[in-house]
């Protein structure tokens, strides 16, 4: 069946309307980063500054040590998606192929698990650390981050494995491969695009976390990103709007540096390892 | 495979290098408070942190570790600390969000340990913001009035009186100038209203409102009479009647106001004091603005404030030094720099004194007249009362302000809606 010329134009323009819905406040962040304040504070502000400047990026470095919270936040999160990925690897291999009791019941309480209000786990997590000297240490945000981010890793992953079809592993058998062979040479390839997004879920979760960086991170040269973010922001929620998005401008440049660099493995090795060579 | 092995190790040994334990005090005897300051302008970071420099150069033995908190999150925060037992030694946070820390025990009962130059310094009405149970758990050092910043040139174009402190505009009047000024797709005031409880309910103090009423047996009840009615009924009539007042910066914030208002679109803005400073950031070259007193009721130009405020953590082994450390940032010079920095008013009469609080520029002379004035929020130590704000008072204000529902319903939601809240804290 043929795709009329104006059902294209149609996709076309819903998905350019979805980019720059998408795009919108990406690039409304980095015009302000480049603004004055006094264009700030425009009724008609445009999307060019008409004087750009520097100085909101000057004065965030200035008042916030945003190179070491961002070195911080680049330990946790990296720490978090590999350990994580480590992890979830192997169980989500057993979910996926196992079909027993024990099985479901991690199926479930993967599930379960999802649903408590972190203001609810705070609390016993931030003594457990307390006992183990873990305050206020980026080890110990990894720890909280690995919990946090696995049950959906977990959940991800096993998804990934039951894509791959048994009968490859099953005509590796056949061919003579082992168990581990099968693993390493057939199953590991198709996954590993799987295993890149889980990272990269896992790393981005991480990254973008406040509240458990906030309670358990106690001194300016272990604080993340996020938790130096607010601190832009005043009473009643004023904020230094310049400074801020200029700090915000530069948090996400990470995350989209090692998506950008990212994606195209993930694509890439969708059908790698499917054929026999 | 090598590379892989070395960058995973890599990242190891970079996770270990960030495991370092907290403050403490070192073997040597050396004492380390943490400091935990609120600070967040330029201006304000800096004063704090110099005065933090100067306090451990002075004292070697008691070394001050700044440590940067932030208003958006400073309830859970230190709740959380709290709980966990690892509160910094010196708090900064606001009055009206000590009362469950200090019935919680967590904050320490200053009574003994401040001197009595401070005690003596700051006015018994901002010590009111702070005492719990007949125990003081925070040194009260800034407030801010909440003020009108006007454009000045539509006032002089309007030919309207210009209020002082010593002869403010009454609601009337405020509400007709609101009528004078409006007209050609401006309106004379905008009132930004995305928090309206505290703008209501501190404002109100100015006609003698106080809605929350203690009975004899230690109770309190909410009732919404006469004198609070005066504020929201002029706000609800500028907006609904005389359209002098904009209905769509009612579910704004104070900086949403600024751009149109530069524009023109707005000749006044109720803001509180310290606005003045994005003002002076971002308005428009030649932009003449100027500070007026809030409207006076029968009370006179009384307003409500919950003042910023330092406490010492009732788990701190050095409360003497900590207190030693907020009588040296409290000195009055010291005080005078804290609130240039964060463009508001020193609690403390000798602060109050500076030269640099008085001159006109900037509206400074204006807000320090306005100190003698200000009392505590009459929420301040009600318990249940976030919940109320909440649940009850913020959709009903919003709701009446909008139109929406009138004085008599308003009325309704606000006793007996908020009574049955507040019944289940007093039982």
């Amino acid at each position: 069946m043929r795709t009329s010329t104006t059902a294209r134009v149609g996709q076309y323009a819903a998905l350019l309307a979805y980019l720059v819905f998408l795009a919108f406040p990406f690039l409304w962040l980095i015009s302000t980063a480049f603004k004055p304040p006094r264009e700030l504070g425009s009724l008609h502000p445009t999307w060019i500054p008409e004087n750009p400047t520097l100085d909101n990026f000057r004065q965030a470095f200035d008042e916030q040590p945003l190179l070491h919270a961002a070195l911080n936040s680049l330990l946790a999160a990296l720490g978090a998606a590999v350990i994580a990925v480590v992890i979830a690897t192997p169980m989500a291999y057993v979910m996926a192929r196992r079909r027993g009791r024990l099985a479901r019941a991690a199926t479930g309480w993967v599930v379960v698990s999802q649903a408590f209000p972190f203001v609810l786990l705070i609390i016993p997590l931030f003594l457990v650390l307390k006992n183990l000297g873990l305050i206020n240490s980026v080890p110990g945000l990894v720890m909280v981050y690995v919990v946090w981010s696995l049950p959906f890793a977990l959940w991800m992953l096993a998804g990934y494995v039951r894509a791959v079809p048994a009968e490859l592993e099953e005509a590796a058998a056949v061919d003579g491969a082992g168990r581990l062979r099968t693993l390493v040479s057939v199953t590991a390839p198709l996954l590993a695009p799987g295993i890149v997004a889980t990272a990269l879920f896992a790393f981005i979760t991480a990254w973008n976390e406040f509240f458990f960086a906030l309670v358990l991170l106690k001194t300016p040269e272990k604080q993340t990103l996020p938790v130096i973010l607010t601190h832009f922001i005043g009473a009643e929620g004023v904020a230094d709007l310049g400074p801020l998005a200029a700090a915000a401008f530069l948090a996400t440049l990470p995350s989209l540096v090692i998506f950008a660099l990212i994606q195209r493995r993930i694509t890439g090795g969708m059908l790698a390892g499917a054929v026999k060579s | 495979m090598r590379t892989r092995t070395a960058t995973l190790l890599v990242a190891l040994a970079l996770l270990l290098a960030g495991c370092t334990s907290g403050g403490g005090d070192a073997d040597d005897g050396r004492i380390t408070l943490r400091f935990q300051s609120l600070a967040w302008q330029e201006e304000s970071v800096e004063a704090n942190k110099e005065l933090v420099r100067e306090w451990n150069a002075a004292h070697p033995d008691v070394r001050v570790e700044y440590v940067q908190g932030s208003w958006d999150s400073v309830h859970d925060q230190l709740l959380t600390s709290f709980e966990g037992g690892e509160a910094p030694d010196i708090i900064h946070d606001a009055s009206d969000d000590l009362a469950d820390f200090a019935y919680g025990g967590y904050l320490a009962d200053l009574t003994e340990l401040l001197p009595d130059r401070l005690k003596s310094d700051i006015p018994e009405r901002s010590w009111e913001t702070v005492t719990f149970d007949d125990g003081v758990y925070g040194v009260p050092f800034l407030q801010e009035p909440r003020v009108l910043i006007a454009n000045a040139d539509l006032l002089r174009k309007a030919d309207v009186r210009i209020p002082t402190p010593e002869h403010p505009w009454t609601w009337a009047e405020f509400r007709q100038v609101t009528e004078r000024l409006s007209g050609d797709g401006r309106y004379g005031v905008a009132w930004p209203l995305k928090e309206p409880v505290s703008a209501t309910l501190n404002l109100s103090l100015s006609n003698g409102g106080r809605m929350f009423h203690r009975d004899a047996d230690g109770k309190v009840t909410v009732r919404f009479e006469e004198g609070d009615q005066v504020v929201p009924r002029t706000i609800h009539d500028q907006v609904e009647t005389d359209r002098s007042a904009s209905s769509d910066t009612l579910g704004s914030g104070g900086s949403d106001t600024l751009p149109g208002f530069f524009a023109g679109k707005y000749a006044m803005v109720p803001l509180g004091f310290s606005y003045r400073q994005q003002i002076e950031q971002q308005a428009p070259e030649g932009f003449d603005w100027q500070v007026l007193p809030a409207p006076a009721g029968t009370d006179g130009l009384a307003q409500g404030v919950s003042p910023q405020t330092l406490s010492i953590a009732e788990d701190t082994p050095h409360k003497k030094e900590a207190a030693a450390f907020l009588d040296f940032l409290l000195q009055p010079d010291n005080m005078v720099r804290l609130a240039l920095g964060d463009w508001m008013l020193p609690t403390a009469t000798r602060a109050l004194k500076a030269p640099a609080l008085h001159t006109a520029e900037r509206g400074w002379a204006t807000g320090t007249a306005l100190a003698g004035h200000l009392r505590s929020a009459p929420a301040q130590s009600v318990r249940g009362y976030p919940e109320w704000k909440d649940k009850v008072a913020t959709p009903a204000l919003q709701e009446y302000y909008s139109g929406a529902i009138g004085l008599d319903e308003l009325r309704e939601r606000l006793e007996e809606d908020g009574n049955l809240v507040l019944a289940r804290y007093q039982r």
